[in-house]
């Protein structure tokens, strides 16, 4: 089992996301991280699934994928070729005493702090997903009163765009009717 | 009001709309029952002229009629039901004709868009409930979006690998005015079916089937959807591979034809099930390694290379590896293999399969389809289907319910076209003869339509025999009557000591089929001895202004014969109980 990322673009109607969620989970597959979000084109929007499978059963949910009416096209991103986001919000206890130490983690990582409280900061992180494990890893220490995390997105490298060429239409002839039946 | 374009919209309500945008589709009948939500619908309804509506006593019905006018036509079946319990009958038949890629669109009432989510009365989300059973389903809210939704439902359903659609329309839809434009071009951009295959997987496919010493064709439904009957015909004799057909493509090669070794799988005849599991080369066409054909994976054709060709890519590869997997259309894949073949063929190229056809043929001689006649002089249920093949005759059109008499009218019923066998083959829906028998009727009026229904299968859905009767649609039934569940009584027999738990039904007890029968104006008629079976189908076949049921009382004891028991390998098949097939491996 790996785990890959796909990037789905699906026409923007209500109902696409039960579709795609639904066929995942009866096909067998789980799907690790899921995210949803408008694109350049307002009637497209783009989901970033990863999921982790062996390599022929990723063929077989991404042919079912494909089968969707409203999906219109699903490119795997390659990990070396494309840029991976997830957005961390974390509560970590800190009192006068340990808040130095919480403020040097912050700004080892890059990360920010949103909110503060008199026994706790919330601190806001992005980066992909080793690195807010490195994060975690060191706020444990302080104590973790809550988390809450996004789904990853992911973008390809380079000057292309996974969706220059898909959105071009296909006008496709209307079932032919005798004839024709206005008014 | 005129639309952008400047082409006038006719002003109407949303309910005229979807019954002129259904009408401008092509439809001519539908099968349906009113309710509450789709009521707006069913006033304009009456004044059309060009749909008839058959107004059918149960919703499952409308549903089976609809795939059953659609397999006998080819053209796309239409139901329509209200919301809630309407909608919800209808999850069978969409789940069936998703199974078994039947064209249809099914349109439901919906409540009004302003009480959707409320729990209102008779509402259910029937959208989200036939997601995974639909290739696609719409809900429309706004009445302007009814033509555009109907010219997508009736493509989406009948192109590429066909498929049931739902469009559920809100009843303030229905009812709110709008105007009426029939789209000329629709916008589907996620929607695009590879009809036409690729030329280098063409010449690979050629390439091995020259090479290859023990081919088989491996044809399945989407051959008859395809409508490439002939021109597998054609590809057949050009070459002199054998062919199997499956439960779903009865009928898509002459079963009268000596390269025909049957069908194969679970209850596959001998030369069939050997055919697939000894070749070299499969070249499945429009068919899809269904568990019911390979029997256990691992061991199903293990010498075999596979061309799969299929208009669904997502089922090539599925279940088997595709050496040469080829996406397309399996009218267009045939035709380009004959065109690339013929050329071989000049150039002196032909495959060598003598001694391959020699084997099968004596395979097909030692194990042919057969029964045992009951001692006591009882009827065997093959022998009715083998004198109702032979009386009806392969212009006739079957429609069979799921079991064991599914099975033997499969075997002992002759097939010579395309579109003349119509089951449930994917779903295994018990209830499907009479509705669809009905459906197949009223699209073909002119041809002689059985029901080949099992006394269990028959108390399922028989209510349409008031349909039948009084929309003069005059089917007949055979009603293969062994009194029990039969297949799930053969399962016991074989596999559970013989415990007969829950399969009796009493039925040549209660219910009298030849008085409920009657009851619903239709004729009834009994046969129980040998002697009275061509007398009593003769009869059946004289009358043909009236539905007629005929209760066929058969030995209860009979069992399906070749079976290869669930999950085992295609080699322990098994002609007759305990005895297995031997094959001289060195012939071929």
């Amino acid at each position: 089992m790996s785990t890959h990322t796909l990037s789905v673009l699906v026409e923007n109607k209500p109902g696409v996301l039960a579709r795609i969620a639904g066929l995942f989970s009866r096909r067998g597959f789980n799907i690790e991280s899921l995210a949803v979000g408008p694109t350049e084109h307002p009637e497209v929007s783009r989901m970033t699934i990863v999921v982790n499978v062996d390599e022929s059963p990723l063929e077989q949910v991404t042919k079912q994928l494909n089968k969707l009416i409203e999906v219109i096209k699903i490119v795997e991103l390659d990990g070396s070729a494309s840029i991976n986001r997830e957005l961390m919000l974390v509560k970590v206890r800190a009192d006068a005493q340990t808040r130095g130490a919480v403020l040097d983690a912050v700004q080892l990582f890059r990360a920010k702090v949103v909110d503060v409280a008199p026994d706790a900061i919330t601190i806001q992180v992005t980066g992909n997903a080793d690195k807010l494990g490195d994060v975690l890893r060191v706020l444990e220490p302080f104590g973790i009163r809550e988390l809450v995390q996004s789904g990853m997105v992911a973008i390809g490298r380079g000057s292309r765009s996974i969706s220059e060429r898909s959105m071009r239409p296909v006008p496709v002839p209307a079932p032919a009717s005798a004839t024709p039946l206005v008014g | 009001m005129t639309e952008q374009g400047g082409i006038a919209g006719a002003a109407m309500t949303g309910a005229q709309s979807l019954i002129k945008s259904l009408e401008s589709a092509g439809a001519t009948d539908i099968f349906g029952i009113p309710g509450g939500a789709i009521l707006p619908a069913y006033d304009p309804l009456m004044d059309s002229t060009r749909i008839r509506h058959i107004l059918v006593r149960h919703e499952q019905g409308a549903g089976h009629a609809a795939q059953g006018y659609a397999a006998a036509t080819g053209r796309v079946g239409v139901c329509m039901a209200t919301s809630g319990p309407g909608a919800t009958n209808l999850v069978t038949p969409l789940a069936d004709a998703h199974m078994d890629s039947v064209p249809l669109v099914a349109v439901t009432g919906q409540v009004g868009a302003s009480m959707i989510g409320t729990d209102a009365f008779q509402e259910a989300d029937i959208r989200g409930i036939t997601m995974p059973i639909t290739k696609h389903n719409f809900l429309v809210t706004d009445p302007a979006d009814i033509p555009r939704t109907v010219a997508e439902a009736f493509h989406i359903a009948s192109t590429g690998r066909p498929g049931p659609v739902l469009v559920d329309v809100a009843k303030s839809a229905l009812q709110a005015m709008t105007s009426f434009q029939w789209p000329s071009e629709l916008q589907l951009p996620g929607y695009r079916p590879v009809t036409r295959p690729h030329g280098k997987q063409i010449r690979e496919a050629v390439r091995l089937i020259l090479e290859s010493r023990r081919p088989v064709l491996y044809v399945g439904g989407g051959v008859i959807r395809s409508r490439a009957s002939a021109a597998l015909l054609k590809l057949a004799e050009a070459t002199g591979m054998p062919v199997v057909t499956t439960l779903m493509a009865r009928g898509a090669f002459p079963d009268s034809h000596p390269q025909h070794l049957g069908m194969p799988g679970m209850h596959g005849t001998v030369a069939a099930v050997a055919g697939l599991q000894k070749s070299d080369l499969i070249i499945s066409l429009g068919a899809r390694f269904d568990d019911r054909v390979t029997g256990n994976l691992d061991s199903f054709a293990p010498n075999a290379k596979v061309i799969h060709a299929d208009i669904d890519p997502a089922e090539i590869g599925k279940n088997r590896y595709a050496d040469v997997p080829i996406v397309g259309d399996c009218h267009e894949v045939i035709t380009e293999l004959i065109a690339l073949l013929a050329t071989e063929a000049d150039a002196g190229h032909t495959g060598d399969y003598e001694g391959w056809v020699a084997f099968l043929a004596g395979v097909k001689k030692t194990y042919p389809l057969g029964y045992d006649t009951p001692a006591d002089g009882s009827l065997a249920p093959q022998y009715v289907l083998e004198r109702l093949s032979a009386i009806a005759g392969p212009d006739s059109i079957y429609c069979s319910g799921v079991g064991q008499h599914q099975m033997w009218a499969a075997h002992f019923i002759d097939y010579e076209k395309p579109n003349t066998w119509i089951n449930s083959g994917g779903l295994g829906t018990m209830g499907y003869a009479v509705p669809s028998a009905m459906g197949a009727k009223v699209g073909m009026p002119d041809t002689t339509v059985w029901a080949i229904d099992g006394d269990g299968c028959f108390q399922m859905t028989n209510q349409e025999l008031a349909t039948c009767a009084i929309n003069d649609i005059p089917i007949k039934v055979a009603i293969i009557n062994n009194e029990s569940l039969g297949m799930v009584r053969q399962w016991q027999t074989l596999f559970y000591n013989e415990r007969y738990s829950n399969t009796d039904l009493h039925s040549k007890r209660i219910p009298d089929f030849v008085k409920l029968a009657e009851a619903y104006g239709c004729i009834g008629l009994s046969c129980e001895s040998p002697e009275d079976v061509d007398t009593t189908i003769e009869k059946a076949m004289s009358i043909n202004d009236q539905p007629v049921v005929v209760d066929f009382r058969v030995h209860r004891d009979a069992m399906v014969w070749p079976m290869v028991a669930a999950g085992t390998s295609n080699d322990e098949i098994k002609y007759a109980r305990d005895l297995a097939p031997q094959f001289d491996e060195d012939d071929i």
